[in-house]
């Protein structure tokens, strides 16, 4: 179970990466644990827009399935069409080759209301 | 009889092991409000003896389709049942079994329902079809909600060259989804394409055709569908009879994207309309599959490289996704699916379409012979398959109905219970030409 | 495979079918129908000894209740008498279309209406509709007749209260009935909590769906007070009748103030699941709602039985005929074999092999709730989890027992949850080698979690490869 240093986190198990131009999404090690194999991703459409906590996409696992909420508002840039057919890179590699989609954020003041890796571990711990 | 092993002795000994003194102590903490009487109002149990004579006696009340000659179709078919499908299904691993969750105890029923996925494929030509709805008017019903899903559309164009009960029963759904019905009305016993054309627009979510329709007649398949394609965005829905389907082009020849209708018409027995078998399918499309209610069941392999069947796609399911699930529906017609799989088996390609065929001639034959009666008309003698309308000229139909009932005969069904003139008669294999001749003779007479 | 698929049997030319021959003239196809004609249907060609083989291995591949327990929660597997098929197949009872005169079927008619009136004599309902297939399905019926209902007192209603412990059925079908779905908190007894109800009713609220005794087994003590609060804010109280077999005799939905409810005949009233269905799911109301039921409704004046058609303010139809009158004729031939005495004792027999279990396991087993239970009961399989193996490898050692395991992880208010319901039928050896094989389990994860964890191992197949069958469906051949 890992939580990497260099990440934003929010409450819903998502980790937010900055990158130069934009924001890069995805969930987190102990999400992607606690839902199993992934076998199904729904993403957006590129130029979507939502607002901070909407929901953005689905993820389906052979015994449940789970909404991912957007952890800043924002425009959707890029979305991972590797997924489509290879939904197990979000199991394999969550952090990595499983990111979900990049974003144009709308207001990066909220970046500040995200967890730190510190507080995301803690944060886990808990559950 | 109760079916209760357990005597008095071996009860009161389950007492000791919880604690109890009376088996009323176990029912304590209900309050006395909503306790009934002592006892229900319901009579004495009775032994097998009896049951049966009751029943039968029971059943001399009623007159059977074996006990006439019948040419009621209109929904629920008389064909022949062959006796391999009753000794089959009463195997009681298969009727006392049930859903099929545990997978590795349930490969029989799993591999069953995964044939009949298979033919239901390969009749209607759709590229995925789940294990099976509750009748073909709720299946249908479920098609139409699927298709205003999936087109985010709630505008739904309803010929009434449709069965009335299906009708009825989409309407009845669809007020729960809230969707918008628009009834074209056919002058005659097809719906004129124009009609759609001019009604289909951008908050149409999908069209429905029955194939063939209520009164035994094809559509104009090819030109509707046309006409339905322009809008990439509509759903196209429709109803086929499966058993006419050894004969009649599959419905995803007129790009259909979800073919539903009745199955009980394979191996299954009349039952007096139920239980019926609803069959689903859709175009094979990772959205569409997504969307489609119902088990479905899959092949996969064990930890040993076996191969095995599974349910699966479960999270579309309310087990799993609750109000978010594509429907409610849990239990299905599995053990009439069942029927229909050994049914297809056992006729085969050239069966299923001997039957068909056999339909077609039969019905044909005695519609050329009743059309050339002085004082009735067939009304789509140019286009029909094994049902047609019959108009009496000289008489209610109600009343030739009458007479001939008391010879025996069930003419059809009388259309003026759907506010319509003439009689829907419908012929299956199981019409012998004696019995065509003597309705014939006996249509002569009146 | 352990056995091949009917279409490996296939032989080009093989024939399982005999028809008479057509005897009249053929027809031709005229020019606009001949082009609707199909070639390529590719269906099995075997014979009948070949469909007769196939099928036969794949029933030996099925576990059925004629084979052993099957102590599925909510699901009331009880034993499917075989007098009753005979009566299901007496031919003029089963060769009935449904569009006969009523004049013919005056004895089918007069089964259903006597099953009608015991169905609401067992619930204190009013009025019966026998036309939902299944349990789900009455279910829809019964939020449509609450929709309909509330249009016609022109109040707009959008919510529909459901607990967390409810099956997944009520949920979905207040979903396609249009409506909003609230779920509420069960409290630390496992019973509705007052408070969150209190808070969740409001004039939006539609009805409250509800089991009772609910999915953990528990009867909802505050019934009486429950109905009252929902009645109070103008909202109905709808009665999931999955658990019937643990009050028939004991309490009647009817009198603990609920509006409306539906049926399982094949969980309380003994007739088959097939597999996955054909079930029946009757629906029973208080005559104030009556209007509103799906038409016909089965009537029955001083001469003869008739279908109502006059409904001018019912939902419509949910069903292209009158419901699934097979099993209605099982369901009529198992009430009338029990009796009214004899369905009390059924429910005295269930609970009390249910509670029998309960003693015996809840020491080596979580036992989440000590409230009392009637018909079911639900484990924990937590603390063998700590040990080693979940709940699901626990089910699926029970398999390599030839015994069928019982609900895995329903209802959801328990973690690593066993829902477990013996039904009235089975005999105390049955239920005791069902106890010693769990503790047996239980003692085999602090030995060898390994052979646990691995099971089943002497199935028809091992575990199946679920994410494999979703990631890359294989639904037909």
């Amino acid at each position: 179970m890992s939580v990497k240093d260099d990440l934003y986190y929010s409450e819903d198990h998502e980790w937010i990466r900055e990158e130069e131009e934009y924001l890069l999404i995805g969930i987190t090690d102990f999400a992607q644990e606690e839902l199993g194999d992934i076998v199904f991703v729904e993403l957006p459409e590129v130029d979507e827009e939502f607002d901070k906590d909407d929901s953005f996409g689905v993820l389906e696992s052979v015994k449940a399935v789970s909404d991912t909420f957007i952890p800043i508002s924002g425009r959707v840039i890029e979305v991972n069409e590797d997924l489509i057919d290879n939904p197990e890179l979000i199991n394999d590699d969550p952090y990595g080759d499983g990111w979900l989609i990049k974003v144009d954020p709308a207001d990066d003041s909220e970046l500040d209301e995200l967890l730190s890796a510190e507080e995301y571990a803690e944060f886990i711990e808990e559950e | 009889m109760d079916y209760i092993s357990n005597t008095p002795a071996e009860r009161n000994k389950m007492l000791k092991e919880i604690g109890l003194e009376a088996v009323e102590d176990l029912f304590k903490m209900i309050p006395k409000e909503v306790k009934a009487d002592e006892q229900l109002n319901i009579e004495s149990g009775i032994s097998e003896l009896e049951l049966m004579r009751k029943a039968q006696l029971t059943a001399k009340k009623n007159k059977s389709i074996d006990q006439q000659i019948s040419f009621l179709g209109a929904g629920a078919y008389d064909h022949y049942v062959p006796g391999i499908i009753d000794a089959l299904i009463s195997r009681s691993e298969f009727y006392t079994a049930y859903t099929p969750y545990q997978a590795e105890l349930s490969q029989g029923t799993l591999e069953a329902i995964y044939e009949y996925q298979s033919m239901i494929c390969d009749l209607t030509g759709m590229g995925i079809t789940n294990a099976s709805m509750l009748d073909g008017a709720s299946a249908a019903a479920e098609a139409v909600a699927m298709g205003a899903r999936i087109s985010r559309r709630s505008k739904v164009l309803l010929p009434d060259t449709i069965n009335p009960a299906y009708r009825e029963v989409i309407k009845t759904y669809g007020a729960g989804a809230e969707l918008e019905f628009i009834n074209l009305n056919s002058e005659q016993e097809i719906i004129d394409p124009s009609l759609i054309e001019k009604e289909i627009d951008a908050s149409t979510g999908v069209v429905v055709l029955q194939y063939p329709n209520f009164y035994g007649s094809i559509e104009k398949m090819e030109e509707i569908s046309k006409i339905i394609n322009e809008d990439k965005k509509v759903v196209f829905v429709i109803i086929a009879n499966p058993i006419l389907l050894g004969l009649l082009k599959p419905p995803a020849e007129f790009g259909a994207d979800i073919v539903v209708g009745e199955a009980q018409s394979l191996g299954n027995g009349l039952n007096y309309g139920g239980p019926n078998l609803g069959f689903m399918a859709c175009k094979d499309d990772r959205k569409m599959l997504r969307q489609l209610p119902g088990r479905i069941v899959g092949k996969t392999k064990d930890v040993e490289g076996k191969e095995g069947f599974v349910l699966t796609l479960q999270t579309r399911e309310q087990h799993i996704r609750r109000e978010k699930a594509t429907s409610n529906i849990c239990t299905n017609e599995a053990l009439n699916a069942l029927m229909a799989t050994i049914y297809l088996s056992t006729m085969g390609n050239t069966g299923l379409r001997e039957v068909g065929e056999q339909c077609y001639h039969k019905s044909h034959y005695l519609a050329e012979k009743i059309d050339q009666l002085p004082g009735y008309e067939v009304a789509n003698k140019d286009n029909f398959i094994h049902e047609f309308i019959l108009k009496v000229k000289n008489k209610k139909s109600s009343e030739v109905l009458k007479k001939l009932i008391q010879q025996d005969i069930l003419l059809g069904f009388d259309l003026k219970r759907i506010g319509q003139e003439g009689i829907l008669v419908c012929v299956t294999e199981k019409r012998t030409k004696a019995e065509l001749d003597k309705l014939i003779e006996k249509l002569e007479v009146l | 495979m352990e056995e091949k698929l009917i279409k490996d049997y296939s032989s080009p030319g093989r024939k399982g079918y005999s028809l008479p021959p057509l005897e009249v003239e053929e027809s031709e196809f005229n020019s606009e129908l001949s082009d609707y004609l199909r070639e390529d249907v590719q269906l099995p060609e075997v014979s009948e000894v070949d469909v007769i083989r196939h099928y036969t291995a794949l029933s030996e591949m099925n576990y059925g209740v004629d084979s052993g327990i099957y102590p599925l929660g909510s699901c009331t597997m009880k034993y499917n008498p075989k007098r009753n098929e005979r009566v299901a197949r007496i031919a003029a009872l089963s060769n009935l279309h449904p569009y006969q005169p009523e004049a013919q079927l005056q004895g089918s008619l007069e089964i259903l209406y006597q099953l009608k009136l015991d169905l609401a004599e067992i619930s204190a309902m009013d009025e019966i509709t026998l036309q939902p297939a299944s349990g789900a399905h009455g279910e829809f019926t019964s939020l449509m007749i609450v929709k309909k209902y509330f249009e016609d007192k022109e109040e707009k209603r959008t919510k529909v209260i459901v607990p967390d412990s409810a099956h997944g059925t009520n949920p979905a079908s207040a979903t396609m009935a249009g409506f909003e779905v609230m779920e509420i908190a069960s409290n630390e007894r496992g019973m509705v909590d007052l408070e969150a109800l209190a808070e969740a009713l409001d004039q939006d609220t539609a009805a409250l769906m509800l089991t009772n005794p609910n999915t953990l087994g528990i009867f909802e003590e505050d019934i009486l007070k429950i109905t009252e609060m929902v009645h109070e804010v103008g909202a109905l109280v709808y009665y999931d009748g999955a658990n019937m077999n643990a009050i028939m005799g004991y309490a009647k939905p009817g009198l603990m103030n609920f509006d409306l409810m539906h049926f399982n005949l094949h969980k309380t009233f003994s007739t088959p699941h097939g597999g996955g269905g054909p079930g029946s799911g009757p629906v029973g109301v208080k005559d104030f709602l009556a209007p509103y039921l799906p038409k016909p409704v089965l009537k029955k004046d001083e001469k003869k039985y008739y279908w109502d058609q006059k409904r001018p303010k019912s939902i419509g139809k949910v069903h292209s005929f009158y419901g699934n009158y097979g099993i209605m004729l099982r369901a009529w031939a198992y009430i009338k074999t029990v009796g009214g005495a004899g369905l009390k004792k059924t429910t005295e027999n269930a609970v009390l092999n249910a509670n029998y279990l309960k003693s015996r396991l809840k020491d080596d087993f979580e036992l989440p709730y000590a409230e009392d239970s009637l018909h079911e009961f639900v484990l924990s399989g937590s603390r063998q989890k700590a040990e080693g193996a979940s709940t699901l490898h626990i089910a699926k050692r029970l398999l390599d027992y030839d015994q069928y395991a019982p609900t895995i992880y329903f209802p959801l208010v328990v973690k690593e949850a066993m829902m477990i319901e013996p039904t009235e039928t089975e005999n105390i050896e049955t239920l005791d080698h069902f106890v010693e094989t769990l503790l047996t389990i239980s003692r085999e994860i602090k030995e060898d979690p390994e052979l646990v964890k691995n099971a089943p191992h002497s199935t028809t197949v091992r575990k199946l490869d679920e994410t494999e069958a979703a990631r890359n469906p294989n639904l037909h051949w």
